[in-house]
């Protein structure tokens, strides 16, 4: 399997928001390349005619049914939340107009 | 440019570009399950509550928790599977596609991807009087995010939302109008409303829109490169932003630009939109299948239950009323703007003895009953008068008991205080007068009062004959059968 460019080793730290400086990216770029031979010794195994496997226990989604039970208490559930307006969450602005 | 000489100049512009060009639009439309409880948790799920009272450590994403999908939210989904004709899976698959936002606290969004619930389905829209058909390519189930605000330099978190069930319909690109798409929303609108699936309530976001806008020469089989709008939540917006979207696409190209793939935001004060920076769009969702969630298996069993309870759609109705009932197509189409009205008029049809009133049926409901309601604000669920006080209404005008104008006066009444039309009709003494007898008597006691006008009317005077039957409706206080009033007067005034 080859290795991965140092342009894809960017792109996947953009998406994981991770800032790595140029010796990281090296260092990280080689790193997830060993990892990424592990998975080569894995497709090289013949598969053909086995059909995907998702899950390791052949079990069917179980439902629950549609009853609410309370929820946390405000103050509870923001016990995490860096920073505060009241019970809202404060964060760095994102793009205006945005919201989805 | 005064605003009027303004529209109509855009107006001809465009005739002229759509001429030339085809625009091609695809819709993806968010709705909301109206669930009690979250999808994966039992959060209740409740539009304006306390800021972050609704979560659970699922909703927040804690290490450790486990998702355990909604018995409700899958029947819903269902119930628009089969009414837009999906092809349903048997077993179909959730998967995490991920992003980073504040809005979500996992790092990824349960969604569902190559696996679909729905797929091949259909939305029958109504466009004139008759049906046109887009096909759907998939209904999916995913969770909503929470609820960002902007404020300055930062931006609020609502949690609220997080984790409250959706089905994402996502058209063909089939779309070939604003109008069409703005039409694409309404009959999606009051297909989920139809089902008790979705309040959809656009102002509170129970229903959202993103549009898929290309254009291509008329004639192109390929389809051009598209920009993707958002924040679209409102049927007027949806048409306003496609209208401009085609209109700047057209012009780039004609000026001998290129379109730019990418998200536009609707910004719908200024009516205009403008690119999101692609920093932000530059997503790489990494799906795979979510290993917390086994496959989802639709059974017989539960097919069997939703099939059952399915009711007639809007569109099959709206043909119904018009083929069955004789009714016109504005009547037939506001019948079907709402599960209520359509329901109500069923109810009426069948209280009436007979089937040949549906025309009048639907004049005296959507008159007398619906302006009465309006002038209150009420909903057709909440009218005073069931459907068949109304109908018995109708009969008292069809067998000619009492004209069609005491009429309105008994339904006035009768919509007031309850009491049967025919009780009312008996108390006030108001039943027609058709015996032939009565009405000579009348007519030959008007007639000698006023002998001028009696030769006038000979004469050629023609209006004169309405002051007669004026005269006659003030003897009997309007209880004279208008028709026999008509043909006795001629037969008595000489021509």
């Amino acid at each position: 399997m080859a290795e991965l460019t140092r342009k894809e080793v960017e792109e996947l730290a953009l998406l994981a928001r991770l800032h790595l400086e140029p010796d990281e990216l090296d260092r990280i770029g080689s790193e997830l390349g060993t990892i990424l031979a592990y998975f080569g010794t894995i497709a090289a195994v013949d598969t053909t005619d086995v059909p995907p496997m998702t899950h390791a226990v052949p079990v069917d989604l179980a439902l629950r049914a549609d009853d609410p039970a309370p929820s946390l208490p405000v103050a509870e559930a923001l016990r995490g939340a860096p920073k505060r307006d009241g019970d809202l969450i404060v964060v760095p602005a994102i793009i205006p107009g945005s919201e989805s | 440019m005064p605003e009027q000489i303004e529209k109509q100049t855009k107006q001809t512009e465009m005739e002229r570009m759509l001429e030339t060009w085809e625009p091609v639009i695809g819709l993806e439309v968010h709705v909301q399950l109206a669930t009690r409880s979250k999808a994966f948790s039992p959060s209740a799920c409740e539009f304006g509550a306390p800021a972050n009272s609704l979560t659970d450590p699922v909703v927040l994403g804690m290490p450790g928790t486990l998702p355990v999908f909604n018995r409700a939210a899958l029947e819903l989904a269902l119930k628009l599977g089969v009414a837009t004709g999906s092809q349903i899976r048997a077993r179909s698959r959730f998967a995490r596609k991920h992003y980073f936002y504040p809005d979500q606290p996992k790092g990824y969004q349960i969604s569902q991807y190559d696996e679909p619930l729905c797929e091949k389905g259909h939305v029958d829209l109504i466009v004139g009087g008759a049906i046109k058909r887009i096909k759907l390519e998939r209904i999916h189930l995913e969770e909503d995010a929470g609820k960002n605000t902007h404020v300055g330099a930062v931006s609020h978190v609502d949690l609220n939302r997080a984790g409250v069930p959706l089905v994402e319909v996502v058209s063909a690109p089939e779309i070939t109008s604003a109008e069409e798409a703005a039409e694409f929303m309404r009959a999606l609108h009051r297909l989920v409303r139809w089902l008790e699936i979705s309040e959809a309530d656009m102002e509170k976001g129970q229903l959202r829109c993103d549009a898929n806008v290309s254009i291509r020469l008329r004639g192109e089989d390929r389809l051009g490169t598209r920009t993707e709008l958002k924040n679209i939540n409102s049927f007027r917006f949806v048409q306003n932003a496609v209208e401009n979207e085609i209109l700047r696409q057209i012009r780039i190209v004609e000026s001998g630009g290129r379109v730019t793939r990418e998200t536009r935001l609707w910004d719908a004060d200024l009516g205009q939109s403008a690119p999101m920076r692609s920093k932000e769009e530059a997503n790489d969702y990494r799906y795979f299948p979510d290993p917390d969630l086994p496959p989802l298996v639709v059974d017989g069993a539960l097919m069997g239950g939703i099939l059952k309870k399915l009711p007639e759609l809007p569109a099959a109705r709206f043909e119904r009323y018009q083929k069955q009932h004789g009714l016109a197509v504005d009547d037939a189409r506001t019948l079907v703007s709402d599960r209520g009205l359509a329901d109500y008029f069923d109810a009426l049809v069948t209280a009436h003895p007979g089937d040949r009133s549906g025309r009048m049926l639907a004049n005296w409901m959507l008159t007398e009953l619906l302006g009465a309601l309006n002038a209150e604000g009420k909903e057709i669920t909440q009218s005073p008068v069931p459907a068949a006080t109304l109908s018995a209404l109708i009969v008292l005008v069809e067998n000619g008991t009492i004209s069609g104008k005491i009429g309105k006066e008994i339904f006035a009444e009768t919509y007031q205080t309850g009491e049967a039309p025919l009780a009312i009709v008996d108390r006030r003494g108001v039943r027609q007068i058709s015996d032939e007898a009565a009405l000579w008597e009348v007519i030959d006691r008007v007639v000698a009062a006023n002998p001028k006008q009696a030769d006038g009317y000979l004469a050629g005077k023609d209006q004169l004959f309405g002051f007669f039957v004026g005269q006659v409706m003030k003897e009997t206080q309007g209880r004279a059968n208008p028709s026999m009033t008509s043909d006795l007067l001629r037969k008595r005034l000489g021509r």
